[in-house]
């Protein structure tokens, strides 16, 4: 799955984008954020607050209990700030 | 006369680049029925000095997707004629456009009220990011999301819209 990272999530992991083979017990976006965090220093420091952080698959606004499986883009990135 | 293209209904653009927002409400479709054009325009302030600039990062694809789904629902919710949302990415230093809402109606109220609307949930839910710059030169913080603007947001829903 390709997973994409914006803002301060994409500086603090490193990487604006990378492709990652999923286990089979993440089926929602939050068990997405959960199987991250444990990649590394970097995703934990991003995700730390993980209820803050927002999810996208294929470019819909998706809540954390929402199965993201199928989706070929998912995107992890801070509340938004335009405008 | 504004080409064809130009009167589309609803547009919807990101610019890297200068939004001149004069340009942009000159290509309002009005018709003989037009009695009002409402529009807003956001710019980069310097908050007391401190700032030069605000960069803006966003989700090429998603934002354009979610402007335009927010502009839709604009357009359903009131007789809007037409709508545009221009929104700009990349360094703005202050005093230059970050953003343009504008519509078209016969009557002045569905005009303001969707200019508004699409700014209020444009805030919350199109995927920009913005970065101070500040002005002694160094690269500040990413802005962080204001609670005023989900309030903002949800006053549409909370009473109805």
């Amino acid at each position: 799955m390709k997973i994409k990272y914006f803002a301060w999530v994409r500086e603090r992991i490193g990487v604006a984008e990378e492709d990652i083979t999923l286990p089979d017990d993440v089926e929602t976006a939050g068990d997405l954020i959960r199987h991250l965090k444990a990649r590394g220093d970097g995703y934990a420091w991003a995700l730390a607050q993980d209820k803050f952080v927002r999810v996208a698959a294929d470019q819909k606004h998706v809540t954390h209990g929402v199965s993201i499986r199928g989706a070929s883009e998912v995107a992890i990135f801070p509340p938004m700030t335009g405008g | 006369m504004p080409s064809p293209s130009a009167l589309a209904k609803l547009r919807i653009a990101v610019l890297p680049e200068r939004l001149d927002a004069n340009d942009w409400l000159a290509t309002m479709e009005t018709d003989p029925d037009t009695g009002a054009v409402a529009s807003f325009l956001g710019i980069c302030r310097a908050d007391g000095g401190t700032l030069q600039a605000l960069e803006l990062e966003h989700y090429p694809g998603m934002a354009e997707a979610e402007m335009s789904r927010i502009a839709e629902e604009a357009r359903r919710r009131w007789p809007i004629t037409s709508i545009l949302a221009v929104h700009r990415t990349g360094m703005v230093n202050v005093g230059e456009p970050i953003v343009l809402v504008a519509a078209t109606s016969s009557h002045r109220a569905a005009a303001f009220d969707a200019v508004r609307f699409v700014m209020d949930f444009l805030k919350t839910d199109a995927p920009f990011w913005k970065r101070e710059h500040l002005a002694n030169g160094t690269v500040g913080e990413w802005v962080e999301a204001n609670t005023k603007d989900d309030a903002a947001r949800d006053r549409w829903t909370a009473d109805g819209g």
